[in-house]
């Protein structure tokens, strides 16, 4: 019996030898996110994209010939688990993270990594400061940063519409005002644009003609609107009725079936951002797919996005020839890879380019997307 | 000038709604001493029937001012038969409870008269057909003024000119105004009071259906939420021009409308509604009982 059991037990560290010296030889992909509590909904999703990436990836001979090994670490979107997370991915070595998903336990973790010299990528922190910063850069993204819409809207209006006079309203809510003030940093910023007005309504007033009245008296050749479609469909109603020639360009807020219904043909001509149409990106209805088979369900929050990183990240160790810090990140940001979210690489500050949002032009009572 | 002017013009067109659904305030008010705040919940009650009434009518195919007219004609119907239920229900019953009772009661009836639209209608915004028609004559001064807005003025105007004429000429006037100023004498000199303050409800009723057809058709949007706003906004308007007193109602509404037209024009709209309820405290302050509100002397 003892003997036996001294033969386990060798067996067991002669095992566990083999896996250490089979690991050093795979490549460490850790995953981090809320996989239990009550945010674990925005991380599991993630997580099974991970998973599936690297089983599809594997079974074709895996990175670099090395097959892909994953990390996963529970944060609980929260900072103060997040940093033992980090610390934990990091001290079992390695390579990228794909993670983490909330952006206050990302800003948490990012400082670890950053020390470690790991590239970081997240599916789901939009926070605008975590690239925009520069603090690290060692972070990329492959959803868009909260101000991306703004960012957007204003290149279009400036490159697309050529506008010089630009009004700014919003509905005084977070989010309307919040877009509001992007845009008219961006505007300001750029230098060939005046901001001639900047000012709240009232959400559910009776009526905005006197703010549409000043809007013409400031010669505005646009109106930049943050908000919901209520308040964009009385606008541009109202400055139809008051024979306005001031383009309406507005946000995702406004993108809704009912400001097409509600406005009728006073919308027609407006434009608006709203999240890409991905139906068209065959990527991504295979990624779906392979989802559906395996769980039997459709797939979560920011499911997409990770399967993007996910492969984003294994495709530039692919193309480093390494998983040294300074050749991955460069690979990241040089070389475009076709993913569920469109064919993207990310720009200096780590975020994806062409990713998130395009401009729709209501045209006929439709949403039509502009390229 | 033209700025001044427009600017006079879209105040004038707001207040002239909030003066039309202030009048329901000020006369229920001025006879019974409450506060329906129900009120702005048959405005909306108002807009909802004619865009139901428009849709058919539309399908039966009637065109142009006809729709409004028939679409009007039955949503102040409408809107009077819930004001008269309102009472009867939610009022009578507690007229000789204390003050607070029938108070609690509208604000009950209030939250009832929403969420009974949400639910047999939609949480959404629905689109309302712009019923008022293009008038050629006004396309050169469109930009300005629009038909819509000349539509509500000409409303409102003959609407009040018809409640004055109603309530000095008339018999039932003459039974109202006795009703307000006495209610156990106006009973003893055989004024049916109940009948009288079934029918001031009516009539306010009807008016704040007025109301809510003119801002529908003139927004072209409802919504079960819209009278919440709305009924804030005329209140202040009633209690600004003197609750109570039906010039008063008028003037506080084109007063507020001014207002906030012009705090939105020349100075911010951020600041729209800090400006109309800073007015409502300075005048108080000046005049507690309203612009054109008489004080009641206590009876110890």
């Amino acid at each position: 019996m003892r003997k036996f059991t001294v033969l386990l037990s060798m067996t067991a560290l002669l095992l566990s030898m083999a896996v250490t010296g089979f690991a050093a030889d795979t490549i460490k992909l850790g995953v981090a996110g809320p996989h239990s509590g009550d945010l674990a909904p925005y991380g599991i999703p993630a997580m099974k994209a991970a998973q599936l990436v690297v089983k599809k990836v594997n079974a074709a001979g895996g990175v670099l010939g090395r097959q892909v090994e994953l990390l996963i670490q529970d944060d609980q979107c929260k900072p103060e688990i997040a940093t033992n997370t980090a610390t934990k991915l990091v001290t079992e070595g390695v390579d990228v993270v794909l993670g983490h998903i909330c952006s206050g336990a990302t800003k948490a973790a990012l400082g670890i990594y950053k020390d470690a010299k790991i590239p970081v990528m997240s599916p789901s922190a939009t926070n605008p400061a975590l690239t925009q910063s520069g603090n690290y850069p060692n972070f990329f993204r492959t959803i868009a940063s909260d101000d991306m819409q703004a960012k957007m809207v204003v290149d279009f209006a400036i490159n697309k519409l050529g506008v010089k006079r630009v009004a700014v309203l919003h509905d005084k809510g977070d989010y309307g005002k919040g877009f509001a003030e992007f845009v008219k940093k961006f505007l300001e910023k750029s230098g060939k644009v005046k901001v001639v007005l900047f000012e709240g309504i009232t959400p559910g007033a009776m009526d905005y003609s006197s703010i549409i009245q000043k809007v013409r008296r400031e010669k505005a050749d646009a109106l930049i609107f943050g908000g919901y479609h209520p308040e964009a469909s009385k606008l541009v109603s109202q400055m139809k009725r008051k024979r306005m020639k001031a383009l309406f360009i507005s946000d995702d807020g406004v993108k809704d079936d009912s400001f097409l219904k509600v406005a009728g043909a006073a919308a027609n001509g407006a434009y608006v951002t709203g999240p890409r149409d991905l139906s068209s990106i065959p990527l991504n209805a295979t990624a779906v797919a392979e989802f559906k088979a395996e769980y039997g369900a459709a797939p979560g929050a920011f499911f997409q996005e990770a399967y993007s990183a996910t492969m984003a990240l294994l495709n530039a160790i692919q193309q480093a020839g390494s998983t040294d810090y300074d050749a991955v990140t460069k690979a990241l940001r040089n070389n475009y890879v076709e993913t569920p979210v469109g064919n993207i690489k990310f720009d200096s500050k780590g975020d994806a380019e062409g990713v998130g949002f395009s401009v729709y032009k209501v045209e006929n009572g439709s949403f039509v997307e502009m390229k | 000038m033209d700025y001044f002017l427009e600017l006079f013009l879209s105040g004038l067109t707001r207040g002239s709604i909030y003066a039309l659904i202030a009048l329901g305030y000020t006369m229920v008010y001025g006879i019974i001493q409450l506060i329906n705040f129900a009120h702005g919940e048959i405005y909306m009650i108002g807009a909802f029937v004619a865009l139901i009434v428009a849709g058919v009518c539309t399908i039966y195919g009637f065109t142009g001012v006809s729709v409004l007219i028939i679409a009007g004609i039955v949503a102040v119907i409408y809107a009077s038969a819930y004001g008269y239920t309102l009472e009867k229900i939610a009022y009578r019953p507690l007229r000789n409870a204390p003050r607070l009772s029938p108070l609690i009661s509208a604000i009950g009836m209030s939250i009832f008269l929403q969420n009974y639209v949400l639910l047999a209608q939609t949480p959404d915004f629905l689109p309302f057909p712009h019923l008022i028609p293009e008038f050629e004559f006004m396309e050169p001064i469109a930009d300005i003024v629009g038909s819509a807005e000349l539509v509500i003025w000409v409303t409102t105007l003959v609407t009040m000119i018809l409640l004055t004429l109603l309530i000095k000429k008339t018999k039932i006037g003459k039974a109202m105004r006795a009703t307000q100023q006495d209610m156990s004498m106006a009973r003893l000199v055989g004024i049916n009071v109940d009948r009288i303050i079934s029918l001031t409800f009516v009539i306010g009723s009807a008016l704040a259906a007025i109301g809510g057809v003119l801002v529908a058709s003139y927004i072209g949007q409802v919504n079960f939420y819209i009278g919440f706003l709305a009924g804030v906004k005329a209140f202040t308007a009633a209690v600004l021009g003197g609750i109570g007193s039906i010039p008063g109602a008028v003037l506080g509404g084109l007063v507020l409308g001014w207002t906030e037209s012009f705090a939105a024009g020349y100075i911010s709209s951020d600041y729209e509604d800090v400006f109309a309820f800073g007015l409502l405290v300075l005048i108080l302050i000046l005049r507690p009982a309203g612009i054109l509100g008489k004080a009641r002397k206590q009876k110890v």
